[in-house]
């Protein structure tokens, strides 16, 4: 009757993951997979959101434990909510990744999450922000992060360009999801992305058969 | 939500043949951890080869629910197990939370008893004071603040479903904390064999019957192959119009009949010896506390 956990580092539900962030010309493009796993072999949830809003013109992606991100992300919103108010002016996205790195680096022994935030500000444009498993802040032009990620760091190496057009870059991170999604087995579902740009969000759902194939026969 | 504030209670340590001593003994707000150390305690005295201390009662368990066009529908089954025993065989694991959302319970029956009640009497705090019904959402965040502090050790996975001004809801909550919403869902020991049948048959948008149906057979699937859930099928749906507990929807066909009547009237027992001791208290202190009625 009782399920034995297998040897996952992660209790609980993880979100085993390919999350994804890129600037582009004028915006950025954040995008995950969509699939919830406990143990590495059954999928708990096959169209988890892990594109979470923050704030108007930022998002964070979450990957690890699903449970320590949605409580890290939860404070986070209202923090950086607050902050917004009080400086009476809408919050730069390093603001909001100094707020999540705060709360990851605090606690870091009792969390299991990392987070990409990404996000448009009038201050310095489109941003993308690595905060790792022990609350480590990078800024970066691209980056990938999740257990899928290992599988195309060549790719995507290879294909960024820097000030790309929306387009190509819609096509990229589509590409990026789409092969670590074939390659990782707790990556899948359907593919998430979100466009951030001065003029709004647009958010586009890709269904797992809509997908670019490279070589599925 | 208000916190009310109450008396301290005064605890008497009666010494055998010593002067009495009066402990103020503050009650602590949330969960109270000093059994565990007692526990481990005791096991250890117990070691020696005899008895092994009982294990916690779980609802090994298949609950289900589904999102339909008029509502919510809920099913669980009824049996709880303590290891290999089947302790409860008409257990309710579908509990009220607010007159628009109810819950299913999976994981340790005592953990999600207590859960579903402290939410339940927070939500009804809430609306008194506000004057507003709760929503799904709410009870879901409340939920996830609490199975999070807890990092995990309360073992309580949880189906919520209602309806409120803003729709039909159905959301999971997982014992670390992690909630998800989702149009249709099964969780317990049986949750395999009811999602095989949910991932079948569920559409978008069905009729009431059908939803019905749907989660009977559903919660029917996980009793048949799950060694942990079994006994009667409980329902519970809920509408904008009310909610409907039907408990049991089913009953199991394998149900045994009592022989005789286990009841034992007094005086069964027969008193060989009787023998009174008298207590002597001694009054250390008297404290008068006028109550003011005006």
């Amino acid at each position: 009757m009782e399920r034995h956990l297998m040897d996952s580092q992660i209790k609980g539900v993880s979100t085993g993951t390919t999350i994804l962030a890129v600037t582009f010309n004028g915006g950025v493009i954040i995008g995950s997979d969509s699939r919830a796993s406990i143990g590495g072999y059954y999928v708990s949830s096959k169209t988890i959101n892990k594109l979470i809003q923050v704030h108007d013109r930022i998002f964070c992606c979450i990957a690890g434990s699903l449970a320590d991100a949605q409580a890290v992300t939860k404070a986070a919103k209202f923090q950086i909510s607050f902050h917004s108010i009080q400086m009476e002016s809408p919050p730069l996205v390093k603001a909001a990744a100094s707020v999540l790195k705060e709360l990851c680096y605090n606690n870091k022994e009792e969390l299991q999450a990392g987070f990409i935030t990404a996000g448009w500000d009038r201050k310095k444009g489109p941003q993308v922000y690595t905060v790792a498993l022990g609350g480590m802040l990078l800024s970066q032009p691209f980056t990938i992060g999740g257990s899928g990620s290992t599988y195309i760091y060549g790719y995507a190496d290879a294909k960024y360009k820097p000030d790309m057009s929306k387009e190509e870059c819609l096509q990229f991170a589509t590409n990026a999801l789409a092969l670590a999604m074939g390659r990782d087995n707790v990556s899948g579902g359907v593919a998430h992305l979100v466009v951030i740009t001065e003029e709004g969000v647009e958010h586009i759902v890709i269904p797992g058969d809509k997908l670019p194939k490279f070589h599925d026969e | 939500m208000t916190k009310s504030t109450r008396q301290p209670r005064t605890k008497i340590l009666i010494n055998s043949g010593m002067a009495l001593s009066n402990v103020l003994e503050i009650p602590t707000s949330g969960f109270n951890f000093e059994n565990v150390a007692r526990n481990v305690a005791l096991e250890g005295l117990l070691e020696g080869g005899q008895t092994k201390t009982p294990k916690p009662m779980k609802t090994g368990t298949t609950i289900a629910g589904l999102v339909c066009k008029e509502g919510v529908v809920l099913g669980a089954d009824t049996r709880a197990t303590s290891g290999e025993v089947v302790a409860d065989k008409m257990c309710a694991k579908i509990h009220y939370i607010s007159p628009n959302i109810y819950c299913c319970g999976a994981g340790t029956a005592a953990d999600t008893e207590k859960t579903t009640d402290l939410l339940s009497s927070n939500l009804t705090i809430f609306s008194m004071n506000s004057g507003r019904n709760p929503r799904v959402v709410m009870a879901v965040n409340i939920l996830q603040d609490m199975l999070f502090r807890y990092r995990g050790q309360i073992g309580a996975s949880l189906i919520l479903g209602g309806v409120d001004c803003s729709g039909n809801h159905l959301y999971t909550v997982g014992p670390y904390g992690s909630i998800d919403n989702v149009p249709y869902l099964a969780m317990g020991s049986g949750d395999l064999a009811a999602l095989g049948i949910l991932e079948d048959r569920f559409k978008p948008n069905m009729e009431m019957e059908e939803a019905k149906e749907l989660v009977r057979d559903a919660i029917h699937s996980g009793i048949m192959s799950d060694l942990g859930s079994g006994n009667n099928i409980d329902i519970c749906v809920i509408t904008k119009q009310g909610v409907d507990y039907i408990r049991p929807y089913q009953e199991s066909e394998y149900k045994d009949k009592r022989q005789k009547r286990y009841k034992y009237g007094p005086g069964t027992t027969s008193i060989l010896t009787e023998k009174i001791v008298p207590l002597e208290l001694e009054v250390v202190q008297e404290t008068v506390q006028q109550m003011d009625t005006a």
